[in-house]
């Protein structure tokens, strides 16, 4: 209890303000849905705005806390949605020779022919296949540094896209090998089983169904809320418990000095694929969600621009900020789908212009980020460390004033500083 | 062999930089609870010696043994665990945290809060952060940092305070020797006295082993049980302060010329 209230106290903001604050956002989030009809398109941006929160946070622990830039994130997006796409579909259609495979679901779907998972199962797998891929895009990163990092994180996020464009043409339930003549990559799952469903797209995708409750519907958008809102608390807590734990602290001081990290015991490998796989299994389960909320697992979805879009919310917010990473979030995500298209899409039509603001949102955010980076380099609701390295705000500001003298400024300070101790 | 129970001892060991050696065939051993000084011109191998005892450096050949295992090829994060912990030269303390939140990175080693100790936080998480918290401050106060730095972001502190925040962040591992790199460098005389004997301090109570490159003789010569000296790589002589001192070698590395040549130059 006193620790919380030293770091609010540091943090120059009243403790009870902040954490009203908190409180407030939390119980407006609540309550927000009832407050507009249960299948309104409102709601629609808000669930979208939740994934994408929930995403942002998750690469806030790569970029914002380890420091490691990921311009692949889509990837985890990806991952995340195939997983459901497999797993929460008749997509493998002859599995289990044409019975399907079933666990925890309801009436319709118990004897559909494909592979039916109850969702909080599908999200264990999710977690579970994107920790595998943010290791394993963490691997050829390890010896690199900066922007390098960054290009190879790129060309995974384009592997895997290309991955999903092509998978229409890549067999998993079989594969043809010269000697034994065909074998079974992954058995159980029919012949005729594809990797992914191109741009066609696997549909349509399991609807969420919890145990207890109605399975979710394309009218009521309410269940989807509530859902998703629980996982960016999940996210939350994860990503503020993190931030003041042995691993955030780790992170951190990989981010600023490798050097010194390692010869202060840090070990760099595990550090760092940890970051990964945390900030990749986030993406996972937001993955996972959209490819139920939308209802398609579809190779257009996954392009880099996604990751631009992640990234943005990221470095609007403030690196390392898990509030500012949710405002940023927020901001971008209305702006994308609804600002953009309801608001001012018509505006160069009006004036006289042959286009459309859709057309260039990605123009627009690109320009907001150049905006943010002249006037807020430390984002909307900075981190204060980041903060303190930025702006050089002032001690004055964190700590209370204190009677050192001052490095002399006027002629009036021009007095000998007190002699240090002899000896 | 100058002791024989060395605590820490390389065997040999050679550092090359594509063609320049940099560290040629240095053996040295430090003997348990003794304050050992390297010495040396500027480029002499003093630092690349300190990385490739730390890990961040691979030796070229040789070996190095502490404790009596080999740690040669260990990584710099295991050398540590093992009980060695460095300051840097150029202090590299992490700008953007508080002086105890670079200390607490110090402590990383030796806390165990697992990935999901660290979400969840159990009580036995709490309480080791906790501990690790009050440890830190402590060790902040031992150093000698006023409290009210404490929490103050490190960059705000004077460049004295800074040498030693990067002790207390070394000191926090609980190591049985500290690697000074030029510890009392850019230090006025007062503060670099205060220095010394922390050092000594930190031998006596804390049965530390020290090895300190250090470039102000007053310090060498005050603290040192045995003085190594390095030039261009190479090991030219070791013994007691007095001993090294006097020894013609080394005065001539350091000044350049024969010292037994009756007069230096006198003309103008």
């Amino acid at each position: 209890m006193k620790n919380i209230l030293a770091t609010s106290r540091r943090l120059g903001r009243s403790p009870s303000l902040g954490r009203f604050a908190v409180v407030a956002f939390a119980a407006a989030a609540v309550v927000l849905p009832f407050l507009f009809p249960a299948g309104s398109p409102f709601i629609d941006d808000c669930v979208l705005a939740l994934a994408y929160i929930v995403m942002a946070l998750g690469l806030n622990i790569i970029v914002g806390y380890a420091g490691l830039l990921d311009l692949g994130y889509v990837a985890f997006f990806a991952i995340g949605a195939y997983t459901i796409g497999w797993l929460g579909s008749g997509f493998f259609f002859g599995a289990n020779g044409g019975g399907g495979i079933h666990l925890f679901v309801s009436e319709p779907l118990t004897s559909a022919p494909g592979i039916h998972l109850t969702f909080p199962a599908i999200l264990v797998f999710a977690v579970v296949f994107t920790v595998v891929a943010g290791m394993a895009i963490g691997l050829p990163t390890l010896r690199l540094r900066g922007d390098y990092i960054a290009i190879v994180t790129l060309a995974f996020g384009e592997i895997i896209g290309r991955l999903a464009i092509n998978g229409d043409e890549v067999n998993v339930g079989r594969v043809w090998d010269r000697t034994a003549g065909a074998l079974p990559l992954v058995p159980g799952i029919g012949d005729e089983a594809r990797l992914t469903a191109g741009r066609r797209g696997i549909t349509p995708v399991d609807r969420i169904d919890l145990p207890g409750l109605p399975r979710f519907g394309a009218l009521d958008l309410r269940p989807w809320y509530f859902t998703i809102l629980a996982l960016v608390g999940v996210a939350i807590f994860v990503n503020w418990r993190l931030r003041d734990s042995r691993h955030g602290r780790a992170w951190i001081a990989l981010r600023e000095d490798e050097v010194a990290a390692a010869s202060m015991g840090i070990p760099l490998v595990r550090t760092k694929l940890l970051a990964y796989g945390v900030g990749a299994a986030f993406g996972g389960v937001s993955g996972a969600f959209l490819g139920s909320y939308l209802n398609t697992v579809n190779a257009d979805q996954f392009q880099f621009q996604f990751s631009i879009f992640i990234l943005a919310m990221v470095v609007l917010g403030g690196l390392g900020s898990a509030k500012g990473v949710i405002v940023g979030a927020i901001a971008l995500a209305f702006l994308n789908s609804f600002l953009i298209p309801d608001v001012i899409n018509t505006l160069p039509d009006r004036l006289g212009f042959d286009f459309d603001f859709t057309r260039v949102s990605f123009g627009i955010f690109g320009f907001l980020l150049v905006i943010m980076m002249v006037l807020r380099p430390e984002g909307l609701l900075p981190e204060r460390r980041r903060q303190l390295e930025l702006r050089g705000i002032a001690d004055s500001e964190v700590m209370p004033p204190e009677s050192e003298p001052q490095p002399a400024r006027g002629r009036d300070a021009l007095e000998p500083e007190p002699a240090g101790s002899g000896t | 062999m100058s002791a024989p129970a060395a605590t820490l001892q390389t065997r040999d060991v050679t550092k090359r930089f594509g063609g320049l050696v940099a560290v040629d065939r240095v053996s040295i051993g430090v003997p348990e609870r003794a304050i050992a000084s390297i010495i040396g011109p500027n480029g002499a191998g003093k630092t690349t010696l300190f990385d490739l005892l730390t890990g961040l450096h691979r030796p070229s050949s040789g070996s190095v043994a502490y404790r009596g295992r080999e740690i040669t090829r260990a990584r710099p994060d295991q050398i540590l665990a093992s009980g060695m912990a460095r300051t840097f030269q150029n202090i590299r303390l992490f700008p953007t945290l508080t002086a105890l939140e670079n200390v607490l990175i110090g402590r990383h080693a030796r806390l165990k809060a697992t990935l999901g100790g660290s979400i969840l936080r159990p009580p036995w998480v709490v309480k080791e952060e906790r501990t690790a918290r009050a440890r830190s401050r402590e060790l902040l106060e031992y150093v000698g940092i006023a409290r009210r730095h404490v929490d103050r972001s490190v960059t705000s502190l004077s460049y004295g305070d800074k040498r030693r925040v990067e002790i207390a962040r070394a000191l926090a591992s609980d190591p049985r020797l500290l690697l000074l790199d030029e510890p009392t460098a850019g230090m006025n005389p007062s503060e670099s006295h205060t220095l010394t004997t922390l050092m000594r301090t930190l031998r006596d109570e804390l049965e530390l082993t020290i090895v300190l490159i250090e470039h102000d003789m007053k310090v060498v010569m005050g603290v040192s049980d045995q003085v190594t000296v390095l030039d261009h790589g190479v090991k030219i002589a070791e013994g007691t302060p007095e001993h090294v001192r006097t020894d013609p070698k080394v005065i001539e590395a350091y000044l350049g010329f024969d010292h037994h040549r009756p007069e230096p130059v006198e003309s103008r």
